[in-house]
C-alpha cells in the first residue's frame, strides 16, 4: 500500500539508460535451492521475523484483495502503469521458495532478485539494506515458514521502456544507499532502536519523505511529507503542523490502534499500516514513536519527553463558516453532523473533533477530500470508526464546499486555493486499479 | 397488507418443493408454562391459551359472507407467525389460507396471551387457534346437520369454505355462521383433522408480510402516518445511567418548528413538526455535556465483574448417580461479554392521547404490557389505555421497543390532540436499550475407563434475563420522572424454562449432575431477554466439553454423544446433520479446515438442533470463515418449513456474529459501543458459503418452538469447528481473529 | 424553501431547508415508506436508494447536493401488485425475516444489477457489503439477487 508515485523526467530516464546499459552484466543468477523445511527453522527465529515482518507490513503489499496472505498480485497504480507485488510464499516455482538466504539478502538489500533480474523500488529495499543481518536472516526463516501458495501476479503493465528492468540498475547507482545503520552514541538505545526500525524495515520514509523527479526519496528533505496513493503523508519533521501535540505516549497509541484523539483516524494507506503494528510488542513501537517525536521535536515543547499535555480545546467558528459557506454548512448538517457535530455521540470514544485532526490543519486539503470521498472503511469486521465514502453522493462542487466549510469553521488556517481543482485531482488519484 | 402477490407467487412457490422451514410446539395439553401467557388458566382442561380465553369468538370470528377472522394475542416479530397462525387456522377450519384475516396482538380486540418470547407462540396460540378451529368447524358441521336434517357424520368439508352433504347438498360457513353463535367456551379433545389428509399444514405457503415488505408498504410502526402527526426525539446521555448537564432548553424551545419541549423530572423531550427538525434540535440539546448518575461502569472482564457482585445460589440440579469410578476429569470455563440486540431499525412508537384516551402503537413483545406500563405512568385508568402491535425491526429479546412506547405515551399526554410518532436514534439504541447478559460458565466432567461420563458439574453466573417492564417502575421514563417510579427487584426465572440457567441441563443421559445458576441480580449495565436466553452460553460450554471430553478419551464428538443420549429425537437430528454434512468424511487435520458440531433441544422442551458447521482459518492472520453449515431441526409438526429453515437460518448466521466478533465495550462512564464501527456485527463478506436446513418430519406431533432452537448449537458448533481446524480451544467470546492467531502461534 | 426532485420518475416540488437528509422528505414529505431510517450514519444501509443510478444512503444525502439526479426507491421498482424481477425474486425465496433492511437492499442489488447484469457470487457480496441484516436473512437475500441476474434483462425492462 505504501508505494510512492515514482515520477520520471525524462532527463533522468537518459541517464538511467546509460548506466543501465553498463550495469546490465553485472548481476548473476544464484542457485536454486530445495525448499527447506518448516523444521529446519528454529521457533524463536520464527517469531522475531513475525515482529519484524509486521513491523516491514510485508503483507500490506503481497497480498492481494481476498487474496492468500503473501501470495503477491496486489496491483500498485502508478502514473506510468501499473505494477503487481510478488509471490514471497516458499512456493518453489511461483514464490521465493527456491532462494537461499544469501538470495533473499541481496533483493532485501540490492534490490535484485535471485535469478539477477532488478526490482522495482516500489519495493523498498532503499530502506533494507539497512537492516542487520540477524534481523534478515529471522524474517527470511519467517517467510520461508508460511504456506507456499502458487500463484503468479499478472505481468506489470508499464509504458515502454520502463518494463526494461536493466534501466534500474543505473536507478541503484544514483539513489540506493548502501551504507550499514548507525547508532548515533548521543541518543539512547530505544532511539536508537527506533531509528534502526523507522529507517529500515519500517520504510516510514518511503511515504513520508517527498520523491525526486526520479521517484527517490529527497535526502535532504527527510520526513517532510510525501504523497502516497492520492494521500498526504504527513511531514514527521518540525514542519508538521500538530508537533507540538504529539508525545511518545500518544504517537505510540496511535500507531497500534490507528486512533488519537487530537490527530484523527488514520485513514487511507495508514490504516492498514496501523493495523499492522496492532500486532507489534508496545516496546518495538514505543522505540519507533520515540524517534519519530525527537524528529518532529521544535526545541520550544516538552513532548519528546512523553509528558501529557493538557487537552486541547477545539475551535468551532461555527457562525462565521455558516455565514460565508451557506452551501457548505447545508452539506455539513445534513451529512456530517450525525457524527461531527458538536456533542454527537459519536465524537467519544477517543474520535477526535474535527478541529484536532490533522489533516484539517494541514497545508493541502488532499487527506481532507479523500477522507470525504473514499470513506473509512471496516477492516475486517473490527472496532474502529466506519465512515461512509461520499464519492457517488457529492459532485466535485459539493466537497469543495464542504471542504472550504470545514477549514473556516474548525481551523484559523488560510482558506485552500483552487478546491474544485483539488477534488478533480483527489479523484482521479484515489481511483483503484 | 396486500396480499394479491403472495397469492401470485402462490403456486409458483409451492412448486418449488425444495424450500423448507418449521414451526414447532409443545405437548397439546400442557399447562400454561411461566412466563409466556398473560391470562390466568380458568379452564385448566383445554389446550394452549384457550386455558386462559375459552370462548371461541375471542379467536375466531365469521360473517354472513363467510369472512373469517382470526385473533392471536402473539405479534409478528419478523418470524412469520402470522402466516403460521393463518394456516394453522385455514386447516383445522378447512378453508383456503387467503380467505382468513388475522389480528394481531391489540389490547381491544385480541386475547391477552402474554409476551410474544421464547418461542412460545405456535404452542401457546398456535394450539389455541388449531382447536379454536376445530371447534368452530364441528359447531359448523352440527348446525349444517340440523339445517339439513340429516346427522352430522354424513357431513364433510373440502377445503372450499363450505359443509357438503350427500347429494351435492352443501352450505357455506356464511350461512351457518348467521344463526351459530360462536360466543361459547371450546370443548377440550375435539377431533383434529387428520395429518395425512392436511392440506395446508406442513406446506410452505408464502409468507403473507413479505409482498408489502419489499415493495414499500406501510409495514412498520415507523410506517405510520396519521394526521396532525408531530415527531419527537428523546434526551438523555449517551447511555443508561447517564445524564446531559443543563442542556439548552430555552435557546432550543425557541427554534423554528419547534413545537413543545417536554420535561418531566429528569425525562427530557423535544417535539416538532418535522422529523429533521426534532433531529436538529436534539442535536443542540445534546450538545451538552453529560454526568454519571449511577455507579462507575466496570472495567474488568466478566468474571471479575459478576464474581465481585453478590449472587443467589440456585440448584438446577442435583443428582448423584453411578458409582463408576473417573479416571479422567476435565474442567474448563466458557465466558461471554454483554451482547447488545443490535436491531437494524432503532425502536419506534406513535402515541395519540385523545378525549382522555391513550392509543399506543408499539412494535413491543408485549402489547398488554405496554397498556399496564402506560396506564401506571400516567395515572390512567387501564381501560383509558389502548395499545396495538405494530412491527418493528427484529427485535431479538427486550429491545427499546418498551422504553420508547413509555416514552412516547409520555409526550403524547402532554400534548392531547397531537399524534406523537417518536424513534429512537441509531446511538441511542445501542446505549439505552438493556444488554443480553455477559455470563460465565465452569464446568468440569469425569469419565471412567469405558469414555462413559460419570460426573457433570455446572456453575453458571449471571445477571438477569428478564427485566420487562409491566409497571412504570420497569422503563427508562419511570425512573426519569417526578416523583420517579422504582425499579421491582430483578427475579430469575424459575426452570424448566430458566434465564441465566436456560439449557444449564443438558439433554445427556448422564448419572450424576450438578447444575447451580449463580443469579447475579444487581445490573452494572441493565440487562434482559435476549434471543435463547442463558441457552446460548450454556450449550457453548456444555457442547464443547463434549468435544474436549472426546478428544480426551480419542473418539469422535459426534459418538460420544450418541453414546449419552437415550432421547431418540435428538439421536435422529444428530444422525440426520451428521449424513447431510458427511460427518464421517469431514476435512480435518491440514491445521486449516476443521468441522464442529453443536445439539440441544431448546430448554429441554422445544425443538430439537443439531448444527455441524465447517471452518477454514487463514492461519496467517487468524482470519476464518464458516465454509458451510448443515443443521436439522425437529419441531414438531412443522406448520411452515420455509419460515422454520428461514428462523434456523438466521439463528445460525446471528450466533456466528455473536460469537465470532461481538462485545459491548465500556468506559467508566458510558457504553462505548455506539454504532455499527464500534460494534461490528457479520457482514456478506463474512457469512457462510451455504447453510442447509433439514426439517424431521413430524406429521401431527406438538408444535416445539424454533426460533431460538439454533442459536445454541451453532455457536457450539461454530467453538468445536474452530478448535478442530487449529487444535487449539477457545473458551472465551468473542472469539476473534486476533485470539485465533494468538492461539495458533507464529507458525 | 421549495425545491424540485425527480423521484421515481416524477418531478415533486417539496418544502424543505436543503440540509435536511433525502431520507426524511421521502418519508415524510413525499410520504415514501421504503427507505428506512436505520442508522442515521450511512452504516447499516437500511435508507439505501438509487441516486442517478448509484445507491447511496440516503439519511446522509442533504437535499442541497440531490439536485436533478433521478431518485429511484424501492416504490419506483414495481408495486405489491406488480413487482419488479428482482423484488419477485426476493418474495420467491422469501428473502426476509423482519424485513426492515429489505427495502434497502433491494435498491443496493438493483444498482449493481443496473450496471452488471451476470454478476458473480463474490462480486454480489462485496457489493451488498455495505448493508447489513441483523435476523440473518443474508443466504437468502444473495439467493434472489442471483435470481434476478438469472431472469432476462428484457424481462426486468419491462417489469420496470
Amino acid at each position: 500500500m505504501r508505494f510512492r508515485t515514482c515520477l520520471l523526467g525524462g532527463a533522468a530516464l537518459a541517464i538511467l539508460g546509460a548506466c543501465g546499459a553498463y550495469a546490465l552484466t553485472l548481476r548473476s543468477s544464484m542457485a536454486a535451492i530445495t525448499p527447506p523445511s518448516q523444521a529446519s527453522f528454529d521457533k524463536v527465529t520464527v517469531e522475531k521475523g513475525a515482529i519484524l515482518a509486521a513491523i516491514a507490513d510485508c503483507t500490506v503489499c503481497h497480498t492481494a484483495p481476498g487474496g492468500e496472505p503473501f501470495a503477491g498480485g496486489l496491483p500498485l497504480k502508478t502514473p506510468f502503469g501499473t505494477l503487481y507485488s510478488t509471490n514471497i510464499t516458499p512456493e518453489e516455482t511461483t514464490g521465493v521458495g527456491s532462494w537461499s538466504l544469501e538470495a533473499f539478502k541481496r533483493a532485501m538489500r540490492e534490490g535484485v532478485d535471485r535469478q539477477g533480474d532488478y526490482l522495482y523500488p516500489a519495493f523498498p529495499y532503499t530502506h533494507y539494506n539497512h537492516v542487520a543481518d540477524d534481523d534478515l536472516a529471522a524474517l527470511y526463516a519467517f517467510l520461508m515458514t508460511r504456506r507456499p501458495v502458487k500463484a503468479t501476479p499478472p505481468p506489470n503493465d508499464l509504458i515502454p521502456p520502463l518494463g526494461f528492468r536493466p534501466l534500474l540498475a543505473g536507478w541503484n547507482l544514483l539513489f540506493l544507499d548502501e551504507a550499514p545503520f548507525a547508532p548515533a552514541e548521543d541518543q539512547s538505545a530505544e532511539w536508537n532502536r527506533g531509528a534502526y526500525l523507522v529507517e529500515g524495515l519500517g520504510h516510514c520514509g518511503l511515504c513520508h519523505t517527498p520523491l525526486n523527479l526520479a521517484g527517490a526519496e529527497k535526502t535532504s528533505k527527510t520526513f517532510a511529507g510525501g504523497v502516497a496513493e492520492g494521500w498526504t503523508a504527513p511531514p514527521l519533521d518540525a514542519s508538521n503542523p500538530n508537533a507540538a501535540r504529539w508525545s511518545v505516549d500518544r504517537l505510540t497509541a496511535y500507531l497500534r490502534s490507528g486512533l488519537d484523539a487530537e490527530h484523527g483516524v488514520a485513514a487511507g494507506p495508514m490504516g492498514p499500516v496501523t493495523h499492522g503494528l496492532s500486532t507489534v510488542p508496545e516496546g518495538e513501537v514505543r522505540a519507533i514513536a520515540v524517534y519519530i517525536t525527537s524528529k518532529m521535536e521544535t526545541g520550544e515543547s516538552a513532548q519528546q519527553h512523553g509528558e501529557s499535555l493538557p487537552a486541547a480545546k477545539p475551535l468551532d467558528n461555527a457562525e462565521e463558516a455558516a455565514a460565508t459557506h451557506q452551501a457548505g454548512a447545508a452539506i455539513f448538517a445534513g451529512a456530517c453532523a450525525g457524527c461531527h457535530g458538536t456533542g454527537a455521540p459519536m465524537s467519544s470514544d477517543g474520535r477526535p473533533s474535527l478541529a484536532l485532526t490533522t489533516d484539517l490543519a494541514a497545508d493541502d486539503p488532499r487527506n481532507t477530500i479523500q477522507t470525504i470521498l473514499q470513506g473509512i472503511p471496516e477492516l475486517a469486521g473490527q472496532k474502529r470508526p466506519l465512515m461512509p465514502s461520499f464519492a457517488g453522493v457529492f459532485s466535485d462542487r459539493d466537497v469543495a464546499e464542504v471542504t472550504a466549510y470545514l477549514r473556516v469553521r474548525f481551523t484559523d488556517q488560510p482558506a485552500w486555493p483552487n478546491l474544485h481543482d483539488a477534488v478533480v485531482e483527489a479523484r482521479n488519484e484515489g481511483e483503484k486499479p | 397488507m396486500k396480499r394479491s402477490a403472495s397469492q401470485l407467487n402462490r403456486r409458483a412457490f409451492l412448486g418449488a418443493g425444495a424450500l423448507t422451514v418449521a414451526f414447532a410446539m409443545a405437548p397439546r395439553a400442557l399447562a400454561q408454562l411461566p412466563g409466556a401467557s398473560g391470562g390466568t388458566a380458568v379452564r385448566p382442561d383445554l389446550p394452549g391459551d384457550l386455558k386462559s380465553t375459552p370462548m371461541l369468538d375471542a379467536w375466531i370470528r365469521i360473517d354472513a359472507k363467510s369472512a373469517i377472522t382470526v385473533f392471536t394475542g402473539k405479534a409478528e416479530l419478523g418470524q412469520g407467525i402470522k402466516t403460521a397462525l393463518i394456516q394453522v387456522a385455514a386447516e383445522e377450519l378447512d378453508v383456503d389460507p387467503g380467505t382468513i384475516t388475522l389480528v394481531t396482538a391489540d389490547t381491544a380486540r385480541t386475547p391477552d396471551e402474554g409476551l410474544t418470547a421464547a418461542s412460545h407462540s405456535m404452542q401457546d396460540s398456535g394450539t389455541a387457534i388449531m382447536n379454536a378451529a376445530a371447534n368452530v368447524r364441528m359447531l359448523l358441521t352440527n348446525a349444517a346437520a340440523r339445517t339439513m336434517n340429516v346427522a352430522p357424520e354424513t357431513l364433510s368439508t373440502s377445503g372450499d369454505g363450505q359443509i357438503h352433504g350427500a347429494g351435492g347438498k352443501r352450505l357455506s360457513y356464511g350461512e351457518i355462521a348467521a344463526s351459530l353463535s360462536l360466543h361459547v367456551e371450546a370443548q377440550p379433545n375435539v377431533p383434529l383433522r387428520d395429518p395425512a389428509s392436511y392440506r395446508t399444514i406442513g406446506t410452505s405457503w408464502p409468507r403473507v408480510d413479505i409482498p408489502a415488505k419489499v415493495t414499500g408498504g406501510e409495514a412498520y410502526v415507523q410506517d405510520l402516518r396519521l394526521p396532525g402527526m408531530l415527531h419527537a426525539r428523546i434526551l438523555r446521555g449517551p447511555s443508561s445511567g447517564t445524564r446531559l448537564k443543563n442542556p439548552p432548553i430555552d435557546a432550543v424551545a425557541k427554534m423554528s418548528g419547534v413545537v413543545k419541549i417536554v420535561q418531566n423530572g429528569a425525562f427530557l423531550a423535544v417535539v416538532a413538526e418535522e422529523e429533521w427538525t426534532a433531529i436538529t434540535a436534539m442535536r443542540a440539546l445534546q450538545a451538552a455535556p453529560f454526568e454519571r448518575t449511577a455507579p462507575p461502569l466496570p472495567q474488568t472482564g466478566v468474571v471479575e465483574t459478576l464474581t465481585r457482585l453478590p449472587s443467589r445460589p440456585i440448584t438446577v440440579l442435583d443428582a448423584a448417580g453411578g458409582t463408576a469410578v473417573p479416571v479422567r476429569t476435565i474442567k474448563a470455563r466458557y465466558t461471554r461479554p454483554w451482547l447488545a440486540h443490535g436491531s437494524i431499525g432503532p425502536s419506534c412508537a406513535v402515541a395519540w392521547f385523545k378525549n382522555g384516551e391513550m392509543t399506543i402503537w408499539s412494535h413491543s413483545q408485549g402489547i398488554f404490557d405496554v397498556r399496564r406500563v402506560a396506564a401506571d405512568l400516567l395515572g390512567l385508568d387501564i381501560e383509558n389505555v389502548h395499545a396495538i402491535h405494530a412491527e418493528g425491526a427484529g427485535c431479538y429479546g427486550q429491545n427499546g421497543a418498551d422504553d420508547v412506547a413509555a416514552d412516547a405515551a409520555l409526550i403524547a399526554h402532554e400534548l392531547e390532540g397531537h399524534p406523537i410518532r417518536l424513534q429512537w436514534m441509531r446511538e441511542q439504541e445501542f446505549g439505552w436499550e438493556p444488554l443480553g447478559p455477559g455470563m460465565f460458565v465452569d464446568l468440569e466432567a469425569a469419565m471412567d475407563d469405558q469414555n462413559r461420563i460419570v460426573a457433570w458439574r455446572h456453575d453458571v453466573w449471571s445477571t438477569p434475563h428478564n427485566t420487562r417492564p409491566n409497571t412504570a417502575g420497569g422503563v427508562l421514563a419511570g425512573w426519569e420522572v417526578t416523583p420517579p417510579f422504582k425499579a421491582p427487584e430483578p427475579q430469575p426465572i424459575p426452570m424448566p424454562e430458566g434465564g441465566g440457567d436456560r439449557n444449564s441441563n443438558p439433554l445427556y443421559a448422564l448419572p450424576a449432575m450438578n447444575v447451580v445458576y449463580h443469579f447475579v441480580p444487581e445490573m452494572p449495565m441493565r440487562t434482559s431477554a435476549m434471543r435463547s436466553l442463558g441457552g446460548h452460553m450454556n450449550i457453548f460450554a456444555i457442547e464443547q466439553l463434549f468435544d474436549e471430553l472426546a478428544a480426551s478419551a480419542g473418539i469422535d464428538p459426534l459418538d460420544l454423544r450418541l453414546a449419552h443420549m437415550t432421547d431418540q429425537r435428538a439421536r435422529d437430528v444428530m444422525t440426520l446433520a451428521a449424513e447431510r454434512f458427511g460427518w464421517s468424511a469431514r476435512p480435518r487435520g491440514d491445521g486449516r479446515r476443521g468441522c464442529g458440531m453443536g445439539f440441544a433441544q431448546y430448554k429441554n422442551l422445544e425443538a430439537y438442533c443439531a448444527v455441524m458447521m465447517e471452518v477454514e482459518v487463514e492461519r496467517e492472520t487468524g482470519d476464518y470463515r464458516v465454509k458451510r453449515a448443515v443443521a436439522a431441526v425437529d419441531c414438531g409438526q412443522a406448520v411452515n418449513p420455509n419460515a422454520v429453515a428461514n428462523q434456523i437460518e438466521g439463528a445460525i448466521i446471528q450466533a456466528i456474529s455473536w460469537t465470532s466478533r461481538e462485545m459491548v465495550t465500556t468506559k467508566p462512564t458510558h457504553l462505548t459501543s455506539f454504532d455499527w464501527g464500534s460494534y461490528p456485527i457479520l457482514r456478506f463478506s463474512s457469512v457462510p458459503d451455504a447453510i442447509e436446513v433439514h426439517i424431521v418430519d413430524r406429521p401431527g406431533m406438538p408444535f416445539l418452538g424454533t426460533a431460538e432452537a439454533g442459536q445454541g448449537p451453532a455457536g457450539a458448533a461454530l467453538a468445536n469447528a474452530l478448535a478442530a481446524a487449529i487444535g487449539v480451544r477457545l473458551r472465551d467470546m468473542p472469539l476473534t481473529p486476533v485470539k485465533v492467531k494468538a492461539a495458533i502461534g507464529v507458525i | 424553501m421549495t425545491l424540485t426532485l425527480n423521484v421515481n420518475g416524477q418531478t415533486r416540488s417539496v418544502e424543505a431547508d436543503p440540509a435536511t437528509p433525502l431520507l426524511y422528505v421521502l418519508r415524510n414529505g413525499l410520504g415514501l415508506s421504503g427507505p428506512k431510517y436505520g442508522c442515521g450514519l450511512g452504516q447499516c444501509g437500511a435508507c439505501t436508494v438509487q441516486l442517478d443510478g448509484e445507491a447511496v444512503f440516503s439519511c446522509l444525502t442533504p437535499l442541497a447536493v440531490v439536485g436533478e439526479r433521478p431518485v429511484v426507491t424501492v416504490e419506483g421498482l414495481g408495486t405489491g401488485e406488480a413487482p419488479s424481477v428482482l423484488q419477485k425474486a426476493f418474495i420467491y425465496e422469501q428473502a426476509a425475516q423482519c424485513g426492515y433492511c429489505i427495502a434497502g437492499m433491494i435498491m443496493r442489488a438493483q444498482a449493481l444489477l443496473d450496471a452488471n447484469p451476470s454478476p458473480s457470487d463474490a462480486e454480489i457480496r462485496a457489493h451488498m457489503e455495505p448493508n447489513l441484516c441483523r435476523c440473518g436473512t443474508h443466504m437468502r437475500i444473495l439467493r434472489a439477487v442471483r435470481r434476478a441476474a438469472g431472469s432476462k434483462n428484457a424481462e426486468t425492462e419491462a417489469v420496470r
